[in-house]
């Protein structure tokens, strides 16, 4: 009888830098799996962010490049147009998507560029010690907004899949979440279906997904998946925004 | 030997494309030229100048403050220009849109109604051709054939106008002798 | 092949396509946006890749991504827009990724102007964004040699593995003059060699190649730091270009000038000539590295008693020529920055005043 858990291929045997309960882990996992299953790892290239996940070239065994804060977009723009076969997806959390790279992500996916977008929504900064994110929820506490996130001063949260779905070019959108063990069977169905439009050239894909950051949140891992439920699934409603076969 | 055409006028006038063209032309008589145009807003409709410098050594400056020759298309490139153009160069002045003279007598003025000229070919069009080949016959900065060679070139595109256009520049060279 | 009267900017774009660069990113701005409207009807015809980015930042990353992919790739603005790009150039610098990137020049500070201006010098050769690094700058003084120097600059990136800038002020970009290309296209293969993230089923080795700027061990970052610096001595070795003018005269003036400024000079130093005032140039090819030795062995003859930077800019090269002289004879400076490019007229009368 062979294993029916063991690394994936395409994940390396570095131990990651990230905090206990965050959600980083299970999202690698998620991408290398796919990544495995689809037979790619030789022909990928990931582009790891500015924010936590900065490092996440050491957890994969493929190609990657690092980009500036918010710049991940345009630099997977540029590989995929001079080489078209390769795969190539961006890790990006919510300070680096939604706030500094709003204008390359829009672009990108509005240009219908044919990469894909791992996008982790933990309504906060992480590796710069828990700033305010465009994500933040109303009244969320971070050092930045220590009295709540005041939505008169900074406005609402910004529902990234939402707005990118609004776009007139077609393309795979989707939020899912990694808090129960369904939604990760969901997310991971997700990120492979992500993949498997970029595979087939058909368009640009975001796969959207709802995170913790127990560190910075102040609370314990299992707090915090109860924090993420309670206020943030209301908001950030799971589901497909967009495929490429709406009208 | 170098000489430099300085050509001005309305934007739309045709200016850099006439200066484009004697540039190509006195490039094919195996002459180093540059070509140097004003650009930027003041293209959109305000007034536009180029000047080209044709030589028979490397060319230095593309920057010219007194150029040999003139050709002034309408009446503020005239007042504005013609005091800098060196003494014994060419002069040309778009006669259908500006009623006076340089005042200078120390240069060849030629004064060439190119728009009542280009109406009678048919097309208005071809008003800045005429002013090209009034004055390359008047100045012989560049022979005649190179300047045909050169419209037929610019027009390759367009074969259509290339008979009409080779019509402008006879009239232009009638115009020029008729002063 | 013959000769063909081109305009700079399109001069520059077809250049790079006879150098096998088949790859262009780029974002529209005054006065270099004809190198973008002649390459996208161009790029097709050769099967190139052709993107106008959403901003100079975006593009900036567009080539960085396409350079550490392992392909010939460049770019081209203008001022504002290359102050834009300074961060994608230093995180390309970093990271060890060639390109080229044009700046044909206009003036500033801010928006400034859209005329011709060397304002740049200090940003091009010194400061081209955070961290420690240079670029190699080159700097044409016609059409011609803009198109020479389009086509060395892809070979010396990939040499160094840095990005290489072609430093023109507007009017090379704005301006016609006959040029030769050589025959033919040369293509260029992408490039599967040991560090480009081409995929690892392009190699045959398992090793998986990683691009990146960061390294967040000290000793690492020194270490990429010194392998940068020891490029940039390498430079220094040699890259130097420069090309005399009327050096051989008894010069009492010796000129130090670059691109267009160094052509409006000659003129001047012809007039001077035929007045009988010999005035000497020195004008570099190369702005980093900059021509030191050259610079100071032709100021430091005894004929030579002062030297002028004669710049469209507000003397930055001053303090490059000074560094060379040594404090052997003194450096004076004359220019213009507001578009007007200065005639021969001005030059001879500064120099008259320098006499």
């Amino acid at each position: 009888m062979g294993k029916t858990f063991a690394r994936p291929e395409a994940m390396s045997q570095q131990v990651t830098h990230y905090c206990p309960g965050c959600t980083h882990g299970v999202i690698h996992r998620l991408v290398a799996e796919v990544i495995d299953e689809l037979g790619i790892r030789g022909r990928t290239v990931g582009i790891a962010p500015v924010g936590c996940a900065v490092l996440a070239y050491n957890y994969f065994t493929f190609d990657f490049q690092e980009a500036a804060h918010g710049r991940a977009p345009a630099m997977a723009t540029g590989i995929k147009r001079v080489r078209p076969d390769l795969m190539v997806f961006t890790y990006q959390g919510d300070g680096d998507l939604a706030s500094i790279g709003m204008g390359e992500i829009i672009h990108a996916a509005n240009r219908g560029e044919k990469f894909t977008t791992i996008f982790v929504n933990n309504a906060v900064y992480g590796m710069t010690g828990g700033q305010m994110a465009p994500t933040t929820m109303p009244g969320q506490r971070t050092t930045t907004s220590p009295f709540g996130r005041n939505t008169d001063d900074v406005g609402m949260p910004i529902k990234v899949a939402e707005l990118l779905a609004a776009l007139q070019t077609p393309g795979y959108i989707v939020r899912q979440a990694v808090l129960k063990p369904k939604h990760i069977v969901k997310a991971k169905k997700a990120i492979k279906q992500a993949f498997q439009y970029q595979l087939e050239g058909k368009c640009y894909s975001l796969v959207e997904i709802v995170s913790t950051c127990p560190t910075n949140w102040g609370l314990t891992p299992v707090e915090a998946i109860k924090w993420a439920e309670q206020n943030m699934l209301p908001y950030y409603k799971l589901g497909e925004y967009k495929t490429p076969e709406d009208e | 030997m170098q000489n430099e055409v300085q050509f001005a006028g309305f934007g739309g006038q045709g200016i850099m494309l006439i200066g484009k063209i004697l540039a190509h032309a006195a490039m094919e008589e195996g002459y180093e030229v540059s070509w140097v145009p004003s650009y930027g807003p003041e293209m959109r409709g305000g007034t536009a100048y180029c000047t080209v410098v044709i030589s028979d050594q490397p060319i230095g400056s593309p920057v010219i403050k007194n150029p040999r020759h003139l050709v002034a298309m309408n009446r503020p490139s005239l007042e504005k220009f013609s005091p800098a153009v060196q003494a014994g160069g060419t002069l040309f002045i778009n006669g259908s849109l500006i009623p006076v003279g340089s005042g200078r007598d120390d240069v060849d003025e030629l004064n060439v109604p190119v728009v009542e000229i280009a109406k009678e070919l048919g097309n208005v069009k071809t008003a800045n051709i005429i002013a090209l080949a009034a004055f390359v016959a008047r100045s012989g900065i560049v022979s005649m054939d190179a300047l045909k060679a050169s419209v037929k070139e610019e027009f390759s595109q367009k074969p259509k106008l290339i008979p009409l256009n080779m019509k402008a520049i006879e009239a232009g060279i009638e115009a020029a002798k008729k002063r | 092949m013959a000769k063909v009267l081109m305009k700079g900017n399109e001069a520059i774009a077809e250049a790079a396509i006879r150098s096998g660069c088949l790859n262009y990113f780029a974002y529209p701005i005054t006065p270099q946006s004809e190198v973008a409207e002649y390459l996208v009807r161009r790029m097709p015809e050769v099967g190139g890749v052709f993107l106008q980015g959403e901003s100079e930042v975006a593009v900036s990353y567009m080539i960085f991504g396409a350079s550490a992919a392992g392909a010939r790739v460049f770019t081209t603005s203008s001022s504002p827009g290359i102050s834009l790009m300074s961060e994608g150039i230093s995180y390309m610098a970093g990271a060890q990724c060639p390109a080229v990137i044009v700046n044909i020049m206009r003036g500033g500070p801010g928006l400034g102007g859209i005329l011709p201006s060397q304002a740049d010098y200090f940003q091009a050769t010194k400061s081209m964004g955070h961290g420690d690094f240079r670029l190699l700058v080159l700097a044409p003084a016609s059409v011609q040699e803009a198109v020479e120097m389009m086509m060395d600059a892809f070979p010396l990136a990939e040499k160094y593995r840095n990005p290489v800038m072609i430093l023109g002020d507007g009017l090379i970009g704005q301006m016609m003059e006959p040029v030769e290309f050589p025959e033919g296209l040369k293509k260029e293969p992408l490039n599967n060699d040991a560090w480009a993230t081409s995929g690892m089923d392009t190699r045959k080795s398992n090793q998986r190649n990683l691009v990146k700027s960061l390294f967040l061990d000290p000793e690492a970052l020194n270490n990429n730091n010194l392998t940068l610096k020891a490029k940039y001595d390498k430079m220094k070795q040699e890259e130097v270009r420069f090309e005399d003018y009327n050096t051989d005269a008894p010069y009492k003036v010796l000129i130090v000038s670059y691109g267009t400024m160094s052509r409006v000079c000659r003129t001047a130093i012809d007039t001077m000539k035929s007045q009988g005032v010999e005035v000497g140039m020195v004008r570099p090819q190369s702005l980093f590295p900059f021509p030191e030795d050259r610079v100071r062995e032709a100021a430091d003859v005894p004929h030579c008693s002062v030297v002028a930077s004669i710049e469209m800019s507000m003397g930055q090269m001053v303090e490059d020529i000074e560094r060379s002289v040594q404090g052997k004879k003194p450096v004076k400076w004359f220019g213009k920055c507001g578009g007007d490019v200065p005639t021969p007229e001005e030059v001879v009368d500064f120099v008259h005043t320098l006499l």
